[in-house]
């Protein structure tokens, strides 16, 4: 299968970026695009040239490393599927192909395809947790947890931290992911204790962070490959306001 | 070589409180005047470096990964056991001790497999309180579900996701101890190089992936926690960066390597399609409990797979093991598969797989249940496949997946290197020549949060610290220039063929020479092939650019290099091993059905290697013993 790609290459942070374009006609259907990619460094080192960075890693869509926007499109054109479950048969013969990083303020460039997301990391950092140390917790089943409420955790907590919502989010926002989290720790008994605090200081780290407000598109929705639903940014939002509230 | 294990004396229910009552404590105020460098951020180096940070030790953390999140205890799927009785099924920590010890043939020590069952039922409550989102019934109680090799339901999950949840508690709780300041965080960092003075591990040589710049790194206990290898087989369930090198450097200084041949193949994964492919994507063992394994009884059937009839479908799980069936344990599971495979009778389009069918419980229990406890994994699989198993039968076939060898460490998870822990499946210890399914996450926490915080404790307590000399300084720096003069030689080939060409090679070369049967013929013949193989990287590999700056490519070619010399000891593990073993299967020793036939009287022991100076290994034996079981031939049947 023949395919041209137009890649963003960019040799560090500060570097100028620009699209290097490629044009090979031996792809096979039934590879991944981090595949793809594996075969089109071999052509580019075989002949000398610096092969494309970009990260990859358990290429079955649960480790979160890879991720580009494909044809403008957050992990490309389908759904709740990450980079590596896009498989070239998505796509037509001869068809030309963009790929760019995940674009955002707060995710610098390292290098070609690679950006650094520790910002998401940090926000984690600020709360994204039930604080208990290791040692005597209480029997499990003491803890009684609705089926379904288990369930809507689990959909929240899903989350892979790719970041695709954010490059998908005309602002950058960073809400989906910061409200998966705290949307699951809402909904279980044991996140209760630290409920406000949690709110008030992770969307204080997002801020900080350089992320943008969120206005409701539901660009991050569409682009998540976990399916993680835009209602958790409004029980954030909700959340944020009762802390608020009761913070005085 | 000493492999003393350092068993606590007293009956097998009482040793692992003897052990914690005996550990020495160090003062809350003191601890943080001692230093421990965490390799890995998995479940086991994760949940260790957050439990020791909360004690006080000073912490630092490395991670090859940007975010200690991706590391491949993600990727687990199907669930964690305990043994917790909640289904009133007859279950409990002995049944899951002998189950365990049962399911590695008999190749584990018994102090080590027994603790892993006493403290599994901890590791669930622990997990809650963390508020990991495990599957629940109506009445809010936690729900279980049946893995391979056991009768008792014990295996807690949270959907088809159960790795990535207890990893993302792991996490939070590191990132926790992050945010308070209690440890520091180096990612994008790659171990290289163990720092040892007088024979004891006291620091890591560590390479800046973004920059290449190499620093020291000293401490007073060093924790290995980098998983597995499965990767050398190239075709693996692993993530494309799984690999050996910090073990297998830590081999290199004189840790004993125990058991490297014992590597499990997972009987549900995805078959190999064609030749792009960099790696085999697992489907759950839980799909076992509902879904039948089967090949048709007529060769190179070219009907469908829904058009054959009952009659003419061979379960062949079901015929050859009638009372565990098609929850029979994955060696077993995955040889039966080969057998029928080689005897021409793998469906697929290039007969390489079974089928595994859920059009009997989908009729029985309906769809909507169905994808209740499947969806995610029926939906992975339509995304890989375009095919969906709601319709057809999926295509399975044993893929290269866990290994149960590592480096050699005593009862507290210490190797023979003084100071130097080794955790999860980076370690030898708990599941002897086979592991059962969900015993992973199990070891990788019970390792991490419960073991290691009193072990290094206990070290550091009687061990003390070790003040950093100018001499020490030095010595590191002689290792940096000595490791950046390794990576100059890598580049310096400028060959024609790839880091990952040289691996898929090496890979190719063990499946069909020391994978899943094993034969002296084919082993030696793998030895040579590997040599050679070895002697071409070395003339012929290629990796453009230099030490400066991101270069996937030197990083995979060092781990490549590493994964040659594994692979020769791979297989000389498997020659020595006149038996047949769990996942270690040699043609030669087999009873009339084809079962594994162990060699009790000369190979009840595990075989630890020990580097030599020439490069090659020498053997050493741990012997096991069992006191209170009695050994028996492994039946399923």
């Amino acid at each position: 299968m023949k395919l041209t790609l137009n890649i963003w290459r960019q040799a560090g942070p500060q570097a100028k970026g620009k699209f290097e374009r490629f044009s090979m006609d031996d792809f096979h259907p039934d590879m991944s695009v981090p595949e793809m990619l594996d075969h089109l460094n071999r052509n580019i080192m075989k002949k000398g040239g610096d092969p494309i960075a970009f990260e990859s890693d358990c290429r079955e869509g649960i480790c979160g490393q890879c991720g580009f926007v494909l044809n403008g499109e957050a992990h490309g054109p389908g759904k709740r599927v990450s980079t590596c479950q896009t498989h070239l048969r998505s796509f037509k013969d001869g068809e030309e192909l963009y790929l760019e990083p995940f674009r955002a303020g707060a995710f610098p460039i390292k290098k070609d395809l690679m950006i650094d997301r520790s910002a998401l990391d940090r926000i984690i950092s600020e709360g994204g947790f039930v604080s208990v140390n290791t040692g005597p917790a209480a029997e499990a089943n003491s803890i009684l947890v609705g089926h379904q409420d288990a369930e809507d955790a689990f959909d929240a907590a899903a989350c892979i931290g790719c970041g695709a919502c954010i490059a998908a989010c005309p602002n950058a926002s960073a809400s989906l992911f910061t409200a998966a989290k705290i949307s699951h720790l809402a909904l279980v008994p044991q996140g209760q204790v630290e409920r406000h605090q949690r709110v008030l200081s992770m969307t204080q780290q997002m801020d900080l962070e350089g992320f943008g407000a969120c206005s409701l598109i539901g660009a991050c929705e569409a682009a998540c490959p976990q399916g993680i639903a835009l209602e958790h940014i409004a029980s954030m939002n909700r959340e944020y306001r009762k802390a608020w509230w009761q913070k005085g | 070589m000493n492999l003393n294990a350092r068993i606590p004396e007293g009956p097998l229910r009482e040793k692992w409180n003897r052990y914690k009552a005996e550990a020495k404590l160090i003062n809350p105020s003191n601890r943080a005047k001692h230093k421990i460098i965490v390799v890995g951020t998995g479940l086991a180096g994760s949940s260790a470096a957050a439990s020791l940070a909360e004690l006080g030790f000073e912490l630092e953390v490395f991670t090859f990964h940007d975010s200690p999140r991706r590391a491949h205890s993600v990727a687990a799927q199907g669930g964690v056991n305990a043994a917790k009785d909640y289904k009133n099924d007859g279950d409990s920590v002995w049944r899951m001790f002998h189950d365990t010890l049962k399911g590695g043939d008999f190749r584990a020590r018994e102090a080590n497999v027994y603790r892993l069952a006493e403290c599994s039922a901890s590791l669930i409550d622990q997990a809650v309180a963390q508020g990991v989102p495990f599957a629940r019934e109506y009445g809010g109680h936690l729900s279980n579900r049946s893995f391979g090799g056991v009768q008792v339901s014990r295996t807690f999950y949270a959907r088809g996701q159960t790795g990535q949840q207890l990893l993302l508690g792991a996490y939070q709780a590191l990132m926790r101890q992050k945010g308070l300041k209690n440890l520091k965080l180096h990612s994008r960092h790659e171990m290289q190089e163990l720092l040892l003075s007088e024979g004891r591990a006291t620091g890591i040589i560590a390479r800046n992936l973004d920059t290449g710049e190499l620093s020291a790194h000293h401490a007073d206990a060093v924790i290995l926690a980098t998983g597995g290898y499965g990767k050398i087989y190239y075709l693996s369930t692993l993530a494309m960066n799984c690999n050996a090198s910090a073990i297998f450097r830590a081999y290199k200084q004189g840790a004993g390597f125990a058991a490297p041949s014992w590597t499990q193949f997972h009987p549900t994964s995805l078959p190999q399609m064609g030749s792009h492919q960099s790696k085999l994507t697992l489907m759950s063992e839980s799909l076992r409990n509902d879904g039948r394994i089967w090949v048709p009884k007529q060769k190179d059937d070219q009907r469908k797979a829904a058009d054959i009839p009952e009659s003419e479908r061979d379960y062949y799980l079901e015929r050859r093991y009638p009372s565990y069936g098609n929850l029979a344990p994955r060696d077993i599971a995955s040889r039966a598969a080969l057998e029928r495979i080689e005897a021409g009778y793998g469906v697929g389009p290039l007969k390489n797989a079974v089928y595994l069918d859920f059009s009997a419980a989908l009729e029985k229990q309906g769809a909507e249940l169905i994808a209740q406890r499947y969806g995610n994994l029926f939906e992975m699989y339509q995304k890989i496949t375009g095919i969906n198993a709601y319709q057809e039968a999926m295509l399975i076939a044993p893929a290269a997946h866990f290994s149960m060898g590592g480096l050699w460490v005593d009862y507290g998870l210490m190797s023979n290197l003084e100071g130097l822990f080794v955790l999860g499946e980076a370690n030898f210890s708990d599941h002897g020549a086979n592991r059962l399914g969900a015993n992973s996450l199990l070891q990788a926490c019970v390792d991490g949060y419960f073991i290691a915080p009193h072990s290094v404790m206990d070290f550091l307590a009687r061990a003390g610290r070790v003040p950093i000399t100018e001499e020490r300084q030095a010595k590191a720096e002689v290792q940096i220039a000595k490791n950046a003069a390794q990576m100059e030689k890598l580049l310096a080939i400028k060959g024609q063929t790839t880091a990952d060409e040289f691996h898929q090679e090496l890979g190719h070369i063990l499946y069909r020479k020391c994978g899943l049967k094993r034969e002296k013929s084919l082993l030696l013949e793998a030895i040579e092939d590997l040599q050679k193989l070895k002697e071409r990287f070395y003339n012929d590999l290629l990796v453009p650019g230099d030490q400066k700056g991101i270069n996937f490519e030197l990083e995979k070619a060092g781990r490549v290099a590493d994964y040659l010399d594994l692979g020769i000891l791979i297989a000389k593990d498997a020659l020595q091993r006149e038996e047949s073993c769990g996942a270690h299967f040699r043609v030669e020793h087999q009873s009339g059905e084809g079962e594994a036939k162990r060699n009790d009287a000369e190979f009840q022991f595990v075989s630890v290697w020990a580097h030599q100076a020439d490069g090659g290994a020498k053997l050493h034996k741990e012997a096991l013993h069992f006191e209170e079981i009695k050994t028996s031939e492994r039946s399923y049947k």
